[in-house]
């Protein structure tokens, strides 16, 4: 089907987007990319009246690194992150994660911020922005404030976002020295969306131990969940093959998945610890190479 | 002072396949119905629903998008080439003719879509394994060849190009 009939304004600049979104408030919805938005839109499960398009503002995409952090812009297609050599090179579970969002097609349009605050539980840059421990910046009239992921994304397709905010940045802490992450993910077979999934962030200390940990799993909640148990399990142990499986067989203790036409809550369950061993392999690997 | 959302007539200038076209579109005209109806432009074909097919695929600022996702009004100020924009007059492109030579298609509705993918794929990585193939190719479906053909296809042409150097 045609999306139905629909005002468009193309933003010159975050304060114009924001004066429209503010003036219209609920009628308006923010165009990014429009891969989650327009296939929507056309199947009519959104008729938002207003469209702004956030397209159209200059300065809302790229890869820097500020200080101690990579910054990102929030209209900074996936393509361009999974071809980032700023962001192979310090957060490469993050290269991982945006390389295998969707298709070619879509990598070339889906952009970060249009993910992030679109929040499907089913996306895969939620589930290694939680691991990275980034945080969002977010603008209103009212002056900007930063969200961190572990509080950002609160249920199914919602965030902390207020309805006049606008996510404009991403920030992603450059770890330390000896830290690895990755992105090991189970995708749908028709759809490519997250089955199951697991982000990770392992920082090794030379003797082989577990300095810190951070691991999310996708797929098995509302959105990105902290594995805490499995954290706990990995914090200041050596990093052997025992101490590893039994980390990743705590992953998805507190989850509650939804069960589906294509996985049950067990299997989603028990997928969960595997990804969660290979993800949490992998950023020991990359880990023991910085 | 916010510029007013505008709910009909939007004046778009696009380039398309090197020619500029000053239109007119809806806000909700999708980039491909575009193409198609007002351009008249219909090698780019309408697959799906559901942004999964890839019928729809074509170029836009250099990368190769899903037309049907993309509003016609986002393509303002931006270059588009469509598979009518690959051959160079009786030249075809070696990607068009890999897809001769190595029988890569049947039906023929996936093709052009296959091959705008295929051409930004050799354009980013001239010298694709089969699974790079593959994986490039995720966004596009076909219901006639198997696909191992179109695979075969890009192969050749990829060879063809890296001879012409």
């Amino acid at each position: 089907m045609f999306p139905a009939p629909f005002g468009y304004a193309a933003a010159r600049s975050v304060d114009e987007a924001l004066e429209l979104l503010t003036q219209y408030g609920e009628e308006a919805k923010l165009l990014a990319g429009g891969h989650s938005l327009i296939p929507a839109m056309k199947l009519r499960l959104q008729s938002p009246r207003i469209l702004i398009d956030l397209g159209t503002v200059a300065g809302l995409r790229g890869v820097r690194a500020a200080g101690d952090s990579l910054v990102i812009g929030a209209l900074t297609v996936h393509a361009e992150i999974a071809a980032s050599d700023l962001i192979r090179k310090h957060v490469p579970g993050l290269s991982d994660a945006a390389a295998v969002i969707g298709d070619l097609q879509v990598r070339n349009r889906g952009t970060i911020g249009g993910s992030v605050a679109h929040a499907d539980p089913a996306a895969d840059l939620p589930v290694i922005l939680a691991a990275l421990n980034a945080s969002f910046l977010v603008q209103s009239t009212a002056g900007s404030r930063s969200i961190g992921s572990d509080n950002f994304f609160t249920d199914f397709y919602t965030t902390a976002l207020k309805a006049d905010e606008i996510l404009t940045e991403v920030r992603v802490p450059i770890p330390v020295a000896g830290t690895g992450s990755a992105y090991a993910k189970f995708p749908h077979p028709a759809s490519g969306y997250v089955v199951v999934s697991a982000g990770t962030l392992i920082t090794r200390q030379s003797s082989g131990s577990c300095a810190a940990a951070r691991v999310a799993i996708g797929g098995v909640g509302s959105g990105p969940i902290r594995a805490i148990a499995t954290e706990m399990e990995l914090q200041g142990k050596p990093l052997t093959p025992q101490v590893i499986a039994a980390a990743a067989a705590k992953a998805a203790e507190e989850s509650d998945p939804v069960e589906d036409s294509y996985a049950s809550a067990e299997y989603k369950r028990h997928v969960a610890t595997v990804y969660a061993r290979k993800a949490i392999q992998a950023a020991i690997e990359r880990a023991s190479k910085v | 002072m916010a510029a007013e959302p505008r709910y009909a007539a939007i004046p778009i200038r696009v380039t398309v396949n090197g020619v500029e076209h000053d239109a007119v579109v809806e806000p909700r005209t999708l980039l491909v119905y575009f193409l198609r109806e007002q351009l008249n432009l219909t090698g780019t074909h309408v697959g799906c629903d559901t942004s999964q097919c890839g019928a729809c695929t074509v170029h836009l600022d250099g990368r190769a998008v899903k037309s049907c996702t993309v509003l016609a009004v986002q393509a303002n100020g931006a270059r588009v080439k469509t598979i009518e924009g690959l051959a160079n007059g009786d030249n075809f492109h070696p990607v068009q003719e890999g897809f001769r030579e190595k029988h890569g298609l049947q039906c023929g509705y996936c093709t052009p879509g296959m091959i705008m993918t295929a051409v930004h794929l050799l354009e980013i990585n001239p010298k694709p394994s089969d699974d790079e193939i593959k994986h490039a190719l995720e966004g596009n479906l076909c219901r006639c060849t198997g696909y191992v053909n179109i695979v075969e296809a890009i192969k050749w042409a990829a060879e063809k190009m890296k001879d012409q150097g």
